[in-house]
């Protein structure tokens, strides 16, 4: 029989690392996922696993790199400016080629910013963040049920694809509170074996972990290896949920909290006749660029909805390619948009046709 | 006719791989290697050893041994170390660091490593000097000393006196042994091999963290020969580092 508990998104993401066998978890704490960082400190020792509070994020996110090189399903979480910080762990994760989730439940910026709910590191998350050729795949959780399940699923994908998997949450998904069912997490039975792993150097040849590759024939192979790489996972792990999109004339493209007040705005719209729709992505990288351009293709107007100035915005104008027009609605610094303007832009679509 | 009985009295350690080394001639981590290698031979740790390679000239310490091995970002060595020892504490491991690395980039990684008591061994290369990157200022670096980016000496007014940090660590309550030693000439290498091999022990032990600092010469970006660099640490490095153990823990004093 399934559970269902009422919980806060950041104990979602850690219930779900810990039911997907997360060995280890790494972090220091920051406001507003240190619920996340609390559930890590009470439960995994009782299960007789890993918890260090780090002294800093980056000190966390070397850890994390550790135990990922060790073998170990591992974790670390923080907000913006702790991700910042990250950054340059992220990389080496990347150059490793180690496995390891990382939640990020973004926060206003830049600098300090505040605590409040922001989606400001779309940019920083999906197109690298740290320095060189890299992705991150990118989860875009946008309930406290996804907050597990997609946290869970995260492991799965770094340990499939030998990447780091970020799962990018705004402070709402953090800090709501609502039901989430108790789900058993299977582990994918046809996960690749670590042989790569330090440890047990017996009767083999050593291991090594590195990123560094001096010479630049090497390096541009190993690149070359990385972007192929990204280039399957983009074939095969798009994830995307739509909302009244099979007869929509106008749609939103939202992920997360925007997602959810867009879906509103979507019903509020239908509700006065509007054939609205709405996408939300769910994987921000790789991101649905196929279900993007075919919705440019046959509707009169999209509409982004972002806590940001408009980052993933850039996305989809690059994918609808100018075959529609395209608004935007974002709210900065910590504020979310309502309902009111987002159906404010589908309005304006329908008055400018006219 | 006599018969003589061929005995083996020096051979390559198992731990030690025959890859030719990058350092550069009278760079003494070849030395280091070799010691850090008949410690884990001693101690029979071969095939359970993760080495924790740092950024700087042992960059590429792998290479030269036969274990496992991680290359850790700039100054980040101990919090690797301690990702791989919390997840598998039945391996021996250990990082391997220079001056700019432990005690400029790394200081909070190394200090946190420390407080923790993490069960890991550190081994420090101390040469006064960031050998890598052409021979700039290191934490280390002598008052007085030129370097490219003290083309007129360190000046302790604009860039403050060395840092010691064996005795800086010494003052936590983590560490189980802490000693600093030099690799000047045989008798200093002596010692500096049993105290890797009694830091590596504690590792075995369980008894927690232990570092070792090894005071070592860069002939190349201190501008001498390496006869003259050996001289030249004992001369000017020792006053200002002296070598000794700083901490022993009776456990740690019994291996």
């Amino acid at each position: 029989m399934l559970t269902r508990v009422l919980m806060k998104g950041n104990e979602a993401f850690a219930e779900g690392a810990i039911r997907a066998g997360c060995d280890a978890y790494f972090g220091y704490p920051i406001t507003p996922q240190t619920e996340l960082l609390e559930y890590m400190a009470r439960r995994m020792p009782e299960l007789g696993r890993v918890f260090v509070q780090a002294e800093s994020e980056i000190a966390a996110i070397n850890m994390v790199i550790g135990a990922a090189a060790s073998g170990a399903r591992v974790m670390t979480s923080s907000s913006s400016p702790g991700i910042s910080l990250k950054q340059e762990g992220i990389s080496y994760l990347a150059g490793c080629e180690l496995p390891a989730v990382i939640v990020n439940v973004m926060r206003g910026g830049p600098g300090l910013g505040n605590v409040a709910p922001a989606q400001g590191d779309y940019f920083q998350a999906t197109k690298g963040g740290g320095h060189g050729v890299y992705h991150s795949i990118v989860l875009a959780p946008a309930s406290a049920q996804e907050a597990m399940d997609l946290t869970a699923l995260s492991f799965d994908l770094a340990d499939r694809y030998r990447t780091p998997v970020m799962v990018l949450a705004d402070g709402v998904v953090g800090q709501i509170m609502e039901p989430v069912v108790l789900r058993e997490y299977e582990k994918a039975v046809d996960l690749p074996a670590k042989d790569w792993k330090a440890g047990y150097n017996s009767g083999r040849k050593k291991n090594i972990i590195l990123s560094i590759s001096l010479e630049p024939e090497v390096l541009e192979g190993r690149n070359k290896k990385l972007v192929e790489k990204y280039d399957l996972i983009e074939e095969r792990e798009v994830r995307w949920k739509g909302h009244y999109l099979e007869d929509a004339r106008l749609a939103v493209v939202a992920f997360g909290t925007s997602a959810r007040v867009a879906l509103t705005a979507v019903r509020m719209a239908r509700a006065e006749g509007l054939a609205a729709g709405i996408l939300r992505p769910i994987t921000l990288f790789p991101f649905p660029e196929r279900e993007i351009a075919e919705l440019a293709s046959r509707v009169d107007g999209l509409v982004v909805v972002e806590m940001n100035q408009g980052q993933m915005l850039e996305d989809v104008e690059r994918v609808a390619a100018g075959k529609v027009g395209v608004r935007f609605v974002g709210r900065l610094g910590g504020m979310v948009p309502s309902p009111e303007e987002v159906l404010a832009a589908l309005r304006g679509f329908e008055e400018a046709a006219r | 006719m006599i018969e003589t009985a061929a005995q083996l009295v020096f051979r390559r350690p198992r731990s030690l791989s025959t890859t030719l080394t990058h350092y550069c001639p009278g760079c003494t981590h070849g030395v280091i290697h070799r010691l850090v290698a008949e410690a884990i031979d001693d101690l029979g740790l071969l095939e359970r050893t993760v080495l924790v390679a740092p950024v700087g000239c042992a960059v590429f310490a792998y290479n030269y041994f036969e274990f496992d091995g991680v290359e850790a970002a700039h100054g980040r060595a101990p919090a690797v170390a301690t990702g791989i020892k919390r997840v598998h504490p039945e391996l021996f491991v250990f990082t391997y660091q220079g001056d700019g690395d432990l005690a400029a980039i790394g200081t909070a990684e190394i200090v946190h490593a420390a407080a923790r008591g993490e069960n890991i061994s550190v081994v420090f290369v101390n040469n006064a000097i960031y050998g890598m990157t052409g021979g700039q200022m290191a934490p280390t670096t002598l008052v007085g000393q030129r370097t490219t980016s003290t083309p007129t000496g360190r000046e302790l007014s604009r860039a403050g006196s060395p840092i010691r940090m064996s005795e800086m660590l010494a003052t936590l309550d983590g560490p189980v042994y802490m000693a600093r030693t030099s690799v000047h000439n045989p008798a200093a290498i002596r010692r500096a091999g049993a105290a890797i091999r009694r830091a590596f022990a504690c590792q075995k032990a369980g008894l927690g963290f232990a570092l070792v600092e090894v005071l070592s010469t860069c002939p190349t970006n201190w501008g001498l020969s390496p006869r003259d660099s050996l001289r030249w640490l004992e001369d000017k490095m020792i006053p200002h580092y002296p070598l000794g153990e700083f901490k022993m823990t009776p456990a740690a004093a019994a291996l």
